[in-house]
């Protein structure tokens, strides 16, 4: 995986949350305060308007200023999760001569637990990690059998939707809706909803030839 | 929706614009990152930073100034502040006797406030403020929400500081004030984020959100609209559960601060129907009232709705609350 990749991924993940308006908001309107969609959009045409600063970088560079750039860009609490991630995750990020799809995997895994780690949270809180954990095990484990990269990217855009689902019959225990109670069961997380969005757009990039 | 907008992505700069310039006397602005500080820099003190989302006018900005905030960072709309803005404002007082940080207890403002703390390299501490007693079960929440109590912690502290106390007095006083206070509100309408142009959430003609938070999300639970008294007696009752179970030992010589905060769009006039119906309640309960602050002191746009904010007082608070100050939204003293 490269920078120009990284690149592309960021310009499918602005349209992905372009095409998606109205389900972030009537999520966020329903079970938090109605501005993760303007926030995730703002963040996504900051991150787009990097493509020259970051076309020079190498990818644990790129993902890195990405992270500092969604860090003072973002604000809310997805601002500092996000941006965990993409830091942490670019520590871990392989040199290109050993980039295969475990040691991505492994990359990805420790931007989740950055999340787990800035966030306080766990599966089953009603949040973004909902989705992200699951794809994150199932991503370690299909890249340990040495599973095809279409094969991968299917099983995780699954893997992603399946998450989000399982947030509907959830009481939020963390994030904005945690103060709802039985309130927000029936509701899906915005956060996992945009997480979904981003990995589904990442996934189908990857699938396209 | 029907505001005063030229552009959208202008709203915050020129509302903050427009401030710094109503005001030039006490702060000034600084653009990308944003942040606002006292025009006249007090040396030799901790540093108090505050902010969050816009839309809570006067809070934050408009507690900076002699006896109250040094600085404030003021996010996008509902949105907390990333930390660079923080960074650049503890780095523009440059203070060494430290930064104390205050912020509202929700998760953006939390998380960011935390990273910027872990940035700095200047000695700091943070109080989180979390005065709402709305949301009854806590194994649901990640902690209390913090509401128009802050103005109170900001008020006290920020008296504090100016006489030189040290970081962790000041977080000390910052943290006693909070225990001692609580807070309910109430919606009658929704607020709308201008950025998102129709209101955040819907509500019928005749009812309100009971324990609604400052950014209209929901509270305890949605009711029926009532008389304003049994509207305030379920505030009032809110307020004393929540100190009995915070063990708030009440004696008829204690004394209170009773602040009736608006919401943004609820008149002055109906604010002091609610403070005359709640005192009247407190009475009955035996509570003794000698501070009182009615206004929009933490507002949440344009939302028709009002809240509720008890503070048992000591000495040592009302003596911090009495002292001068010298702020865009509050003076007296000086």
């Amino acid at each position: 995986m490269h920078t120009a990749f990284i690149l592309d991924a960021a310009k499918a993940i602005q349209q992905s949350i372009l095409d998606n308006e109205a389900a972030l908001e009537s999520l966020d309107r329903a079970i938090g305060d109605g501005d993760h969609y303007i926030n995730m959009k703002r963040g996504a045409q900051a991150i787009v308007g990097m493509q020259e600063e970051l076309a020079s970088l190498n990818t644990a560079l790129a993902l890195n200023k990405i992270g500092l750039k969604l860090l003072s860009t973002l604000g809310g609490a997805s601002g500092p999760l996000l941006a965990s991630f993409f830091m942490s995750m670019a520590k871990q990020w392989p040199a290109a001569e050993n980039a295969n799809p475990l040691s991505i995997a492994l990359a990805f895994d420790a931007g989740v637990q950055a999340i787990m780690l800035r966030g306080k949270a766990d599966l089953g809180e009603k949040t973004m990690l909902d989705v992200l954990i699951p794809v994150s095990q199932q991503f370690k484990q299909l890249a340990e059998k040495n599973q095809s990269k279409a094969y991968i990217c299917s099983a995780l855009i699954e893997s992603a939707e399946q998450g989000l689902i399982n947030t509907r019959d959830l009481i939020a225990t963390k994030g904005r809706a945690a103060g709802l109670g039985e309130r927000a069961i029936g509701h899906l997380d915005p956060g996992a909803k945009s997480c979904q969005l981003m990995i589904t757009a990442v996934c189908q990039l990857a699938l396209t030839p | 929706m029907k505001k005063f907008i030229n552009k959208l992505d202008d709203v915050l700069v020129e509302s903050l614009s427009g401030f710094a310039e109503a005001h030039a006397d006490i702060v000034k602005l600084a653009l990308a990152p944003h942040f606002l500080s006292r025009k006249n820099q007090a040396l030799n003190k901790v540093a108090l930073i505050s902010g969050g989302g816009s839309g809570h006018e006067p809070l934050h900005a408009g507690y900076i100034g002699y006896g109250m905030l040094d600085a404030a960072c003021p996010g996008h709309v509902f949105t907390s502040p990333t930390p660079d803005q923080m960074l650049a404002a503890a780095q523009s007082i440059a203070t060494n006797q430290g930064v104390l940080f205050i912020v509202k207890n929700y998760a953006g403002d939390v998380m960011n406030f935390e990273m910027a703390a872990e940035m700095l390299d200047v000695e700091n501490a943070t109080i989180y403020t979390s005065d709402d007693c709305a949301v009854v079960n806590s194994t649901y929440t990640e902690g209390r929400r913090g509401v128009a109590g802050t103005v109170i912690v900001e008020k006290c502290v920020g008296s504090l500081a100016e006489t030189g106390a040290s970081l962790a007095e000041c977080k000390a006083l910052g943290e006693k004030v909070n225990e001692r206070t609580s807070s309910i509100g109430i919606a009658l309408t929704s607020c709308t984020v201008p950025a998102a142009g129709r209101p955040t959430f819907s509500i019928g003609e005749d009812e309100i959100e009971m324990g609604v938070g400052i950014h209209g999300e929901p509270g305890r639970r949605r009711v029926k609209m009532q008389e304003a008294d049994a509207m305030v007696k379920e505030c009032v009752e809110a307020i004393l559960a929540d100190w009995q179970q915070k063990q708030l030992s009440l004696t008829e010589r204690h004394e209170t601060l009773l602040l009736i905060n608006g919401f943004g769009a609820t008149p002055l006039m109906e604010l002091y129907l609610i403070y005359h119906s709640a005192a009247k309640l407190l009475k009955q309960h035996g509570i003794c009232i000698t501070r009182s602050l009615v206004g929009n002191y933490t507002t949440a746009l344009d939302m028709a709705g009002a809240s509720v904010s008890l503070c048992l007082l000591d000495d040592e608070i009302k003596q911090h609350w009495d002292s001068p100050v010298h702020t865009a939204a509050l003076r007296w003293g000086c």
